[in-house]
């Protein structure tokens, strides 16, 4: 089956709302587990790894949870193209995106459930939702977990818990995890102050593409560390009330920005504006952060009637794979530029000039 | 002191972080602090430098205090491939290497005893057993309080209790 064909389109997948939504991009939460018996993937012999792929992906797509006719494909089936089309989704992991033989991915219609198997771990399973709703990944994940479990024996031991490839999954196995924008936290110069207290309580905060990346377009991952000695909803509870404190943070920092810095506010989103949609090359590093801005704009009232899903749309049709689409040769750094710079230009013709009068009036 | 990264030069950075009421003390030597981004603070996590290195080191002493160096019987799992690594090979690693990984752990998370999801099945083997055991127990009290319309009524009851535990 076709990847692209099975993914809905950016401009559907981007119009999902969700509480918070204007700072919260998206809530994960990721299991990992292991098949009782079998050696981990990273260890094991490919006799052992295809036993374990061979059991998995019939078990994970019939589960009903994944609902009718979900994605199942063996990853030495997708092209690299295919590959970097899920990272781009945050459907897989860079990681898994290199895996070939052995590994698989099963996504559900909805691409609300989506589990890698054979990657770090024989499973990795995580379920997504738009805005801050961590709870509610945590019990659609829980679910699927549980009706797995009814299929197949995973690795369990009473003290510790659920057994994972690496030390610090062990436990529950649980990553919780939200996407954020923070634009004003960063125009503040805050954003270092934020990271280190995140982290003095035991939490991570990543790039956008997860672990060792950067932080592109303001765009930064908080997530979970400790797996082991806590329950689930503990974990999931924590995490929700850091976040919701973040928030109030972004959002007191963007009205601080706008009411004692004005004209750097303005000036930069009305940069921002004028490059996205006058250029002819541009990198996707500059996309980003220009589009961050942007959405900062939108966010503000300056850009009325565009809706943020225009521009997030616009950050996932301008990753490499995505702008790939429809080209059959594959496309060089330069070409990529080029054409980014266009999809912007024409995209760009929807959205008025910005207006700052307006952002006065209409306060978060 | 040596450095707990590279072993060899001394360690001359010594960092202290409480993570959660836990100390966590780390011992570098200046060239390690350096790679390991400690002058950064924004970049460094003492928890994931302890998780890299403190993990093998401790490992390591567990093990070599037993002489020999230890084998995973059932994956052929060594400590240096965990030391390379940072991952085990299976399930059973987790009992092999068990000495060196409570430590770990330790400084890893917030407890050694998981408190999260227990598996259906595990759950349901162990509600029987429970069950099992309190009709043992009342049927004991209803003989020796000589109640035995009540223990004949408890025995049949066990007869159930049990069948259900050799199906779960």
């Amino acid at each position: 089956m076709n990847v692209l064909d099975f993914l809905i389109t950016p401009a559907e997948a981007c119009k999902r709302t969700g509480p918070h939504d204007q700072i919260v991009f998206s809530s994960r939460v990721r299991l990992a587990r292991n098949l009782k018996g079998l050696p981990f993937p990273g260890h094991a012999k490919k006799a052992d790894r295809l036993k374990a792929f061979e059991a998995l992906m019939p078990a994970v797509a019939g589960l009903p949870q994944m609902g009718a006719a979900p994605f199942a494909e063996a990853m030495d089936k997708l092209s690299a193209m295919d590959k970097q089309l899920l990272v781009e989704r945050h459907l897989i992991s860079r990681e898994h995106a290199a895996k070939n033989a052995g590994s698989g991915f099963v996504l559900n219609q909805e691409e609300t459930v989506c589990v890698m198997v054979n990657e770090e771990d024989h499973l990795r399973m995580q379920a997504l939702r738009p805005g801050l709703q961590l709870k509610q990944a945590w019990l659609a994940i829980d679910a699927v977990d549980s009706s797995l479990q009814e299929r197949v024996e995973v690795a369990y031991a009473d003290r510790y818990g659920f057994l994972t490839a690496c030390p610090t999954n062990l436990g529950t196995g649980i990553r919780v995890s939200a996407m954020l924008h923070l634009p004003g936290l960063v125009l503040a110069e805050q954003i270092n102050q934020i990271i280190q207290a995140v982290n003095k309580l035991g939490l991570a905060v990543r790039g956008l593409y997860g672990e060792g990346t950067e932080a592109l377009g303001n765009i930064f991952q908080v997530s979970n560390q400790m797996t082991l000695g806590e329950s689930e909803s503990d974990i999931v509870e924590r995490l929700d009330k850091v976040l919701l404190q973040i928030i109030e943070h972004e959002q007191n920092a963007r009205l601080k920005q706008v009411a004692e810095k004005p004209k750097v506010v303005f000036n930069h989103i009305g940069r921002a504006y004028g490059v996205l949609s006058q250029s002819h090359s541009i990198s996707s590093k500059e996309t980003m952060n220009l589009l961050s801005l942007l959405r900062l704009g939108v966010d503000l009232g300056m850009f009325a009637p565009t809706p943020k899903s225009l521009v997030d749309e616009l950050f996932l049709c301008s990753q490499p794979a995505h702008l790939q689409i429809g080209h059959p040769e594959k496309l060089d750094a330069e070409a990529r530029d080029a054409f980014r710079a266009d999809l912007l230009r024409q995209r760009m013709k929807a959205v008025p000039g910005p207006d700052h009068t307006k952002v006065a009036s209409k306060p978060e | 002191m040596r450095c707990q990264v590279c072993n060899k030069a001394a360690a001359t950075v010594h960092l202290t972080q409480i993570v959660e009421n836990q100390i966590k003390k780390v011992d570098l030597c200046e060239a390690c602090a350096k790679e390991k981004g400690v002058n950064d603070p924004t970049g460094f996590s003492l928890a994931d430098l302890l998780l890299g290195l403190g993990a093998a080191q401790k490992m390591e002493e567990a093990t070599t205090a037993t002489g020999a160096e230890v084998v995973c019987p059932d994956c052929g799992f060594t400590q240096a491939d965990f030391k390379k690594s940072g991952r085990l090979g299976c399930s059973k690693c987790y009992e092999v290497f068990a000495d060196g990984l409570d430590a770990l752990l330790k400084g890893m998370h917030k407890g050694t005893q998981h408190k999260g999801k227990v598996p259906p099945a595990v759950r349901r083997t162990a509600d029987v057993r429970a069950k099992l055991t309190k009709i043992e127990s009342d049927l004991k009290a209803a003989i020796a309080r000589e109640d035995f319309e009540q223990a004949a009524a408890l025995r049949d009851a066990l007869k159930v209790a049990k069948n259900a535990e050799q199906e779960a």
